[in-house]
């Protein structure tokens, strides 16, 4: 890539070319035989070398520590290209052209020399460069750097980015009212100098001698309609949407719950759904939540679902099994380790409660809310999150009546919850009162577990749950 | 009262957002802010806030601030190798990254913080220590402190009791520095001493000095009083009235954007995923039944990621195709304990259901995980 030294313009002419020249790639290697005239035409784009500025303190050399830009990228004036380190002063160089950079004169760690270059910018011709100036030399006044540019004789302030916005539509600088500083022209002034022509289709761009750099388009509101004036005729123009989609790669947590869900999905669904009248569980847990408190622990329901849940499977084992790779075998679990589904930041963990089958319902809620505060910590151990037998997922906590729980392998059985909602029964007398209902959705493995078993077993949670009183007849 | 605070408030609002001169402030070229908070990431947003997006030009800022433990790394530092991560996650100390560069510093309420914001011409980082000496020396005159050629202030020529770092630019700058007046110096050394081996980094590293608090050189001293010293200070040279005008950073309206810049400074990727590429290569001793396995294990760690993994483990002692599947797990994932326990625990659901197995895994993994 060859290099122009370029000299200060101070200023600069539109020329209006009969050639229309193609751009690429090619035509920079070429473009070495062509010196800068400034009656020709000229079609590509110059290259700059942006040198490092001064830092200040007498600072010769600082290190490269990152590049927020690479090769190729399209840059604007004051978008940030690298981070430089100096002595415990770490700096921020922005750009002070817009354009493509072209070269990176250093990479990560290397030593960079203050006035030698940094990167090789490719700026467009026409737009010509400003002064080389130092940066910390600017008059203290203005904030942004301005071109000065000379049409007609008139002097016109605007920005690189209004000037580019007055190119693609059209419009000479030097008919736009500026409004601001020193007659400055802003890019509203162009947007209402747009906006107040009335009936004017606005040509279109003539083909270009001079491509910018690529470039979100911005919209341009089209002329509004005005009744004093001739018959308006709506300029419609394409609204350019610029987002882009984004691809990041399937990394860490997010691989691993593929290649679970993967394999999840090999087991033979079924489900079985439910209803559960919680009223008086309700009032129970009402009257034991104070005495959780004064002990130090939050108690919510899941305690009670899991214990009865435990219960439950000391009848029907099979629930709580393990069914080998060959379907060959099926293992049945003494411990009841009951999982939790929490909702984290990262996703879906599922830290289970060691041995359910022998903890009071206030242990299970004593070890709950540890898992609970280590999960939003993130700080869950492997022995928290392995040897699970049985989940249960209080998805309602979010929201949702039914749905279709996915089982975990290797485990069997899962059971989702669903929100508590308050809704008109009928009691044994026919009278209608106001129940608590919640929905549970159970899905179970139908290469060893059958219909009817998990009927059973719901109907035995069940009892217990809309009973809880009977769970005392049965707790070991 | 009432109406006093308003018009403080609606002044304040007017200094801090209108760019070009304010017929508010009278002849002022200076403004002190101190921060109500004590969360390490809501001031150092107020530092990206002010440098953002204030006008320097006709008034410099002297910005105050203290914070609860925190310990806060410089812009291109390596946590791992800074740090004990393990004793600051069981503590609950957070973990910083700032903006500016410089080595690692301990906060509590005992460390007070300042910044001198300015433009970048005049960025001028002696001054503003000697003005710090200066009111030190004119709170207590026979403290002994002094500003050493690399930005440092010693006590009695020997104790460390202040630290700096900068932040530049395109068209403002700050230098902010630290004071020691009641520092938990217990919790300080050892959450600054980390217990990697085998790290290899082009980060930068940090200088360890000895310190001491100016209260054990004066007991009477409290941060309060050395706050408004400096304050003071401050005014004299800037010729403004003595008045720290009080500043909440969670104060949205008064700071337009400042809750996205706590939450940006808060996320994974800017406090480990900014840290220069590294290496680690060293050696796990796991103990399994009757013996010790030496593991090696080499990884190459790019923005907060493992790029390349290597384990050399005994063969045989995992089925090489389970092997395969954690490496290929742990590539591209977060080198963060949190991530790889969930990784390694979900993956275990997929593993042959084997006990022996499983006890083996579970070791491996958490010898790993202790790394992070």
């Amino acid at each position: 890539v060859c290099i122009h030294r370029v000299r200060s313009c101070s200023s600069i002419r539109f020329i209006k070319s009969k050639y229309v020249c193609v751009f690429d790639k090619s035509a920079l290697k070429f473009s070495h035989q062509q010196r800068l005239f400034r009656t020709s035409a000229v079609s590509c784009g110059q290259i700059v070398q942006f040198k490092l500025s001064d830092i200040g303190e007498g600072i010769t050399e600082v290190t490269v520590k990152e590049w927020y830009i690479k090769e190729g990228d399209s840059v604007s004036q004051f978008d940030s290209i690298c981070e430089v380190q100096s002595d415990k002063a770490s700096v921020t160089i922005t750009s002070r052209y817009d354009g493509i950079i072209r070269k990176l004169h250093y990479s990560i760690d290397d030593i960079a020399f203050v006035g030698k270059p940094l990167v090789d910018i490719e700026i467009d011709a026409s737009k010509g460069v400003a002064s080389e100036e130092d940066v910390v030399e600017t008059p203290p006044m203005s904030h942004e750097e301005h071109t000065h540019q000379e049409i007609k004789g008139h002097k016109t302030l605007a920005t690189p980015a209004v000037r580019r916005l007055a190119m693609e539509n059209n419009i000479k600088l030097s008919e736009v009212v500026g409004t601001g500083k020193d007659n400055r022209i802003l890019k509203e002034d162009i947007l209402n100098y747009l906006a107040k022509q009335t009936g004017a289709i606005l040509p279109p761009s003539p083909k270009a001698e001079i491509f910018p750099p690529l470039r979100k388009t911005e919209t341009v509101p089209a002329a509004p309609k005005d009744k004093a004036r001739k018959i308006p005729v709506p300029v419609s123009r394409p609204i350019v949407f610029s987002g882009k989609d984004k691809t990041e790669p399937v990394t860490g947590f997010q691989k691993a719950m593929v290649k679970t869900m993967s394999a999840a999905l090999k087991i033979p669904h079924f489900g079985y759904c439910d209803e559960i009248d919680l009223t008086h569980l309700v009032q129970l847990r009402e009257e034991l939540k104070p005495l959780a408190e004064l002990r130090g622990v939050k108690l919510s329901f899941m305690p009670f679902f899991m214990k009865a849940a435990s219960l439950g499977l000391l009848q029907y084992p099979i629930l709580n099994a393990s069914l080998d790779e060959n379907c060959q075998n099926v293992t049945y679990k003494a411990s009841h380790n009951i999982g939790v589904a929490m909702d984290t930041e990262q996703g879906l963990i599922v830290p289970n409660v060691k041995n359910v089958q022998v903890c009071s319902v206030f242990d299970i809620a004593v070890e709950l809310n540890r898992l609970q505060s280590l999960g939003s910590a993130g700080q869950l151990g492997t022995s928290d999150l392995t040897g699970g037998t049985f989940t249960l997922s209080n998805i309602g906590t979010i929201g949702g009546t039914y749905t279709k729980p996915v089982i975990l392998p290797p485990e069997v059985a899962i059971g989702a919850l669903g929100k508590i909602q308050v809704l008109p029964r009928f009691n044994g007398k026919g009278d209608v009162f106001k129940a608590q209902i919640m929905n549970v959705s159970w899905s179970a493995d139908h290469r060893v577990i059958d219909g009817a078993t998990m009927a059973r077993f719901s109907n035995l949670w069940k009892s217990y749950l809309e009973n809880p009183a009977s769970m005392l007849l049965d707790l070991k | 009262m009432v109406l006093q605070s308003l018009k403080n408030c609606l002044w304040l609002s007017c200094i801090l957002r209108t760019p070009k001169a304010c017929f508010w402030s009278t002849a002022s070229g200076g403004l002190i802010l101190q921060s109500v908070s004590n969360d390490v990431y809501q001031n150092l947003a107020v530092e990206d806030w002010i440098h953002d997006h204030m006008d320097l030009e006709k008034q410099q800022v002297l910005f105050l601030w203290r914070n609860s433990p925190a310990v806060v790394i410089g812009r291109h530092q390596n946590p791992w190798q800074e740090c004990n991560l393990r004793l600051l996650r069981q503590k609950n100390i957070k973990l910083a990254r700032r903006r500016s560069g410089g080595g690692t510093v301990y906060h509590d309420l005992g460390n007070i913080n300042m910044t001198f914001f300015t433009t970048r011409k005049k960025y001028e980082r002696m001054e503003n220590l000697k003005l710090v000496v200066k009111a030190l020396k004119a709170l207590r005159p026979q403290l002994d402190v002094h500003v050493t050629d690399r930005y440092d202030i010693l006590l009695d020529r020997q104790y460390k009791i202040s630290g700096t770092a900068a932040k530049l630019g395109r068209t403002s700058a700050y230098h902010h520095c630290t004071l020691l007046c009641n520092v938990d110096k217990f919790v300080l050394s050892s959450v600054l001493k980390s217990p990697f081996k085998g790290l290899k980094s082009n980060a930068t590293p940090s200088v360890p000095a000895s310190v001491k608090n100016l209260f054990e050189e004066d007991p009477s001293l409290t941060s309060e009083m050395l706050l408004d010293a400096i304050a003071k200070e401050y005014a004299t040279q800037h010729q403004i009235d003595h008045h720290i005008t009080v500043i909440n950073p969670a104060d949205e309206t008064l700071l337009p954007g400042i809750s996205d810049k706590t939450k940006e400074l808060q996320t994974w990727e800017w406090v480990y995923g900014k840290t220069p590429k590294f290496s680690i290569s060293t050696c796990l001793n796991i103990a399994y039944k009757d013996s010790v396995l030496d593991v090696k294990v080499n990884m190459d760690v790019k923005h907060g990621r493992i790029e390349v993994c290597n384990i050399d483990l005994p063969e045989q002692w995992l089925p090489p195709g389970l092997y395969s599947e954690l490496v290929k797990s742990l590539t591209g994932s977060k080198f963060c304990p949190n991530e790889t326990t969930t990784l390694v625990t979900t993956l275990l659901r997929v593993c042959p259901q084997d006990d022996e197995l499983h006890s083996r895994w579970s070791l491996l993994c958490e010898n790993m995980i202790m790394l992070m």
